[in-house]
C-alpha cells in the first residue's frame, strides 16, 4: 500500500446489497449488521434497526459501511471470539433470493443477505491485522 | 426403487391446501394485514402453497387464545393429557406415509429419512412424554417433625416456540410434546422456509386437542418471531437456530425476566482412533457409516459430524475407505425410496454452502471428493442440490470452525489422544461429538474430555427421546429430550407447611 491510499476495508457491500440496504434504511431508519454463527442460518449476516441488537464487550466492530444514499455508516459487528477465527478473511455482504430466517430485516422482501469471503491479501493483512504476529502463538 | 407421487398429483398420498392461514384457537384465522407469502418446495424450486404472513396483531390473537386455553389445560389430569398425546402419536402412525411425503416435499430431505427417522421419532416423542408425565412425581422434604416442604410441578402457562427448518415436524414435536405434557399452552412459529408441513400435521390431529392449546402463527422472524419472542405474555421462549438470533431472544427475554432455552448449533468433531481399522469387520463398516453421517439430511443437522479427526496410524486407509463410502451416496429425487441425499432446504442455504466451498479452497483445503453444486435434471433442475464433499485441511480454517449446514465434512489427522481432544475442543461450539474406538477406556476418557453436550460413542446421529440433547459453550442453553425436559416447562411450587400449633415466640 502506498502512502495516501485509503486503508483497505475488511467488509465490502455489493451494489445489489446496497440497493436493499437503501430500501431498508427508508423503511426502518438507521441499520446495523451482526454476523451470526452456529446452525440453521448461522454464518449469515443479520441486519437490524440500529440498537435493536445490543452489542457489548464480547463483540468486535469490523467495519463502518458507507453506502451511497444512506447518511450514516452501518456498523458491521461480530462476536469477538468468532472474529478471531475470521480475521484473516475479507467479507463481502451480498444478497441472494431466499426466505431468510432469524429476525433479519430483509427476509420479508424475498431476499437474504449472504456473507461471501476471500483471504486478505498480504498487503491488506499487514494493514488490518498489524498486531497479529505479536499475539500469534 | 419406488417413487412416491408428489403432493397434488393424482396418486399422491397427500396433498397440501393451496393456502394456509394461521391456526389460532382451534380454527384457521386469516392474517390481520391480509398478506401471504409463497412457499416453494426445495425439490423443484416451485411454489406449492401460500402461507399467512403473520404480524404482531396475529401473535396477540394467538396469545389471547393460548391464555384462554392454558388454565383448563393445566388443570387437566395428567392421565388425560397423556392420553391425548398418545392419541396424537397413534394418529401420526396411521398417517406415517402421508406425513413423510409432506415433510419431504416441504424440506427436500429424502423420503427414506422421513419414513424411517423424522416421523417415527416424532411419534415416539409424544409417547415418551405421555409416559414421562404420568410417572413424574413431586417430592416432600421433612424439615422437622411438624414442618413439611411439598414440591409440586406446575405448568408455566403460555410458552412461545420458534422452530427451525431442518426437521420442521420433528423439531416442532421436540418442543411441543414436553410443553403439552407439562400442561402448557403453546404459540408456535414455524420457520418461514418450512411453514406448511406442521399445518398438515395439525390438520390430522386438531380434533384431539382443546382449541387454543396449540396455536401456529406463520411468518417471518422480524414480523412474527420478534413479537412472540419479546412478548411479556409468554412465560418462556424456546428457540432453535443460530447465535445472533439466540442472543437477541435472550435480550428480549431479559427485558421480561423470562427464561429461554436455546439450541444454536455446533461444529461437531467425529473422532476415529487407530484401532477402528484394526480389523476389516462389521465394526469397521459401522465406523465408515458413522463418518458418512455428515451427509445425513444434506448436512442440515445442528450436530452434523462436520469435522472428522482421524488418527495418523490409519489415516490413509480409513480416509480412502471413507471417500469410497461417500462416493456411494445416492443423490436423486427426494421422493425416491433409494435416494440417500436430497435437496438443501432453500436457495439461500444453497448459496451459503457454495460460498463455503469457495473459502475452503482459498484457505488451502483440498477437495477429496465433491466440491460443487449437483446439477440434476428434469423437474429437479430448479432444486437446491450439493455434492457430498470431503475437505482435507486443518482446524484453524473457517470450514473447520463454522457450521456450513451442508453435506460437507472437513478432515484432519491427529497423532494421539491429547491432540484429538485438543482439536475437538478447539471450537466455539460444543453440541455433539463422536468417538470411535474398540477400547472402552479410550472411549470413556474421550467422551468425558470432549466439551460437548452429547458424545456419541461408537454410533452417531441417534436421537432417542430419553437421551438429553443440548449444548456446551456457544451451542446454547438448556436441554431438549429426556424427562428432564419437563422441568424446562414447569414451575416448582413449594408449600411450606407447619403442622404445629405452637408459635415461634418471636412476637
Amino acid at each position: 500500500m502506498q502512502p495516501g491510499e485509503p486503508a483497505p476495508a475488511r467488509v465490502d457491500v455489493t451494489e445489489a446489497a446496497a440497493r436493499i440496504l437503501r430500501d431498508l434504511r427508508g423503511a426502518h431508519g438507521p441499520l446495523m449488521f451482526h454476523q451470526s454463527g452456529g446452525c440453521c442460518d448461522g454464518s449469515s449476516p443479520m441486519c437490524f434497526p440500529l440498537g435493536e441488537f445490543r452489542t457489548g464487550a464480547s463483540d468486535a466492530l469490523l467495519a463502518e459501511l458507507r453506502i451511497e444514499g444512506i447518511p450514516e455508516p452501518i456498523g458491521f459487528w461480530m462476536s469477538a471470539a468468532q472474529f478471531e477465527l475470521w480475521r484473516h478473511t475479507h467479507l463481502t455482504v451480498d444478497v441472494v433470493p431466499g426466505r431468510g430466517s432469524g429476525f433479519s430485516l430483509e427476509a420479508p422482501e424475498g431476499v437474504r443477505f449472504l456473507t461471501r469471503s476471500r483471504l486478505l491479501t498480504d498487503e491488506e493483512d499487514a494493514a488490518l491485522n498489524p498486531v497479529r504476529e505479536l499475539t500469534d502463538t | 426403487m419406488a417413487r412416491y407421487a408428489a403432493p397434488g398429483q393424482s396418486e399422491a398420498k397427500m396433498s397440501y391446501q393451496s393456502r394456509y392461514d394461521h391456526w389460532i384457537g382451534g380454527e384457521y384465522v386469516a392474517p390481520h394485514r391480509g398478506q401471504y407469502f409463497e412457499n416453494p418446495s426445495p425439490v423443484t424450486g416451485q411454489t406449492f402453497t401460500e402461507i399467512a404472513r403473520g404480524t404482531a396483531e396475529d401473535v396477540e390473537r394467538a396469545l389471547d387464545a393460548a391464555h384462554g386455553a392454558a388454565p383448563a389445560w393445566g388443570r387437566t389430569p395428567v392421565a388425560q393429557r397423556a392420553d391425548i398425546l398418545n392419541k396424537i402419536a397413534d394418529r401420526m402412525q396411521e398417517h406415517l406415509e402421508q406425513l413423510a411425503v409432506a415433510e419431504t416435499w416441504e424440506n427436500g430431505k429424502p423420503i427414506r429419512e422421513t419414513l424411517a427417522a423424522d416421523l417415527p421419532l416424532a411419534i415416539d416423542h409424544f409417547r415418551y412424554f405421555a409416559g414421562a408425565i404420568r410417572a413424574q412425581e413431586g417430592s416432600i422434604s421433612e424439615v422437622d417433625e411438624d414442618t413439611v416442604a411439598y414440591h409440586f410441578h406446575e405448568p408455566l402457562g403460555v410458552v412461545g416456540q420458534i422452530i427451525p427448518w431442518n426437521f420442521p415436524i420433528l423439531m416442532a414435536v421436540w418442543k411441543l410434546a414436553p410443553a403439552l405434557a407439562a400442561g402448557n399452552a403453546v404459540v408456535l412459529k414455524p420457520a418461514e422456509q418450512t411453514p406448511a408441513s406442521i399445518h398438515y400435521l395439525m390438520s390430522l390431529i386438531a380434533d384431539l386437542l382443546p382449541p387454543g392449546v396449540v396455536n401456529i402463527v406463520n411468518g417471518f422472524g422480524v414480523e412474527a418471531g420478534r413479537p412472540l419472542a419479546s412478548s411479556a405474555r409468554v412465560a418462556k421462549v424456546a428457540f432453535t437456530g443460530e447465535t445472533t438470533t439466540g442472543r437477541l431472544i435472550m435480550q428480549y427475554a431479559s427485558e421480561n425476566l423470562k427464561p429461554v432455552t436455546l439450541e444454536l448449533g455446533g461444529k461437531s468433531a467425529n473422532v476415529f482412533f487407530d484401532d477402528v481399522s484394526g480389523a476389516d469387520d462389521e465394526f469397521f463398516d459401522k465406523a465408515l457409516e458413522g463418518f458418512t453421517m455428515f451427509a445425513l439430511n444434506q448436512g442440515e443437522v445442528c450436530t452434523c459430524p462436520s469435522r472428522a479427526l482421524i488418527q495418523i496410524g490409519h489415516y490413509r486407509r480409513f480416509l480412502d475407505a471413507a471417500i469410497a463410502r461417500t462416493e456411494k451416496i445416492v443423490q436423486g429425487h427426494p421422493l425416491d425410496t433409494e435416494t440417500m441425499i436430497g435437496a438443501q432446504a432453500s436457495n439461500d442455504q444453497l448459496e451459503k454452502i457454495l460460498a463455503y466451498l469457495e473459502i475452503g479452497r482459498q484457505e488451502g483445503a483440498k477437495v477429496l471428493t465433491g466440491g460443487h453444486r449437483a446439477e440434476l435434471e428434469g423437474e429437479l433442475a430448479g432444486g437446491y442440490y450439493v455434492q457430498p464433499t470431503i475437505f482435507q485441511g486443518s482446524n484453524h480454517m473457517r470450514i473447520f470452525q463454522e457450521e456450513i449446514f451442508g453435506p460437507v465434512v472437513s478432515v484432519a489427522p491427529f497423532s494421539d489422544f491429547d491432540e484429538a481432544i485438543k482439536i475437538a475442543n478447539d471450537s466455539l461450539y460444543g453440541l455433539g461429538a463422536g468417538v470411535w474406538t474398540r477400547d472402552i477406556n479410550t472411549a470413556y476418557r474421550a467422551g468425558r474430555a470432549i466439551q460437548a453436550g452429547r458424545v456419541w460413542t461408537n454410533c452417531y446421529h441417534a436421537y432417542p427421546a430419553h437421551a438429553a440433547f443440548g449444548g456446551y459453550k456457544q451451542s446454547g442453553i438448556g436441554r431438549e429430550n429426556h424427562k428432564m425436559m419437563l422441568d424446562h416447562y414447569q414451575q416448582t411450587k413449594n408449600l411450606l407447611v407447619s403442622y404445629s400449633p405452637k408459635k415461634l415466640g418471636f412476637f
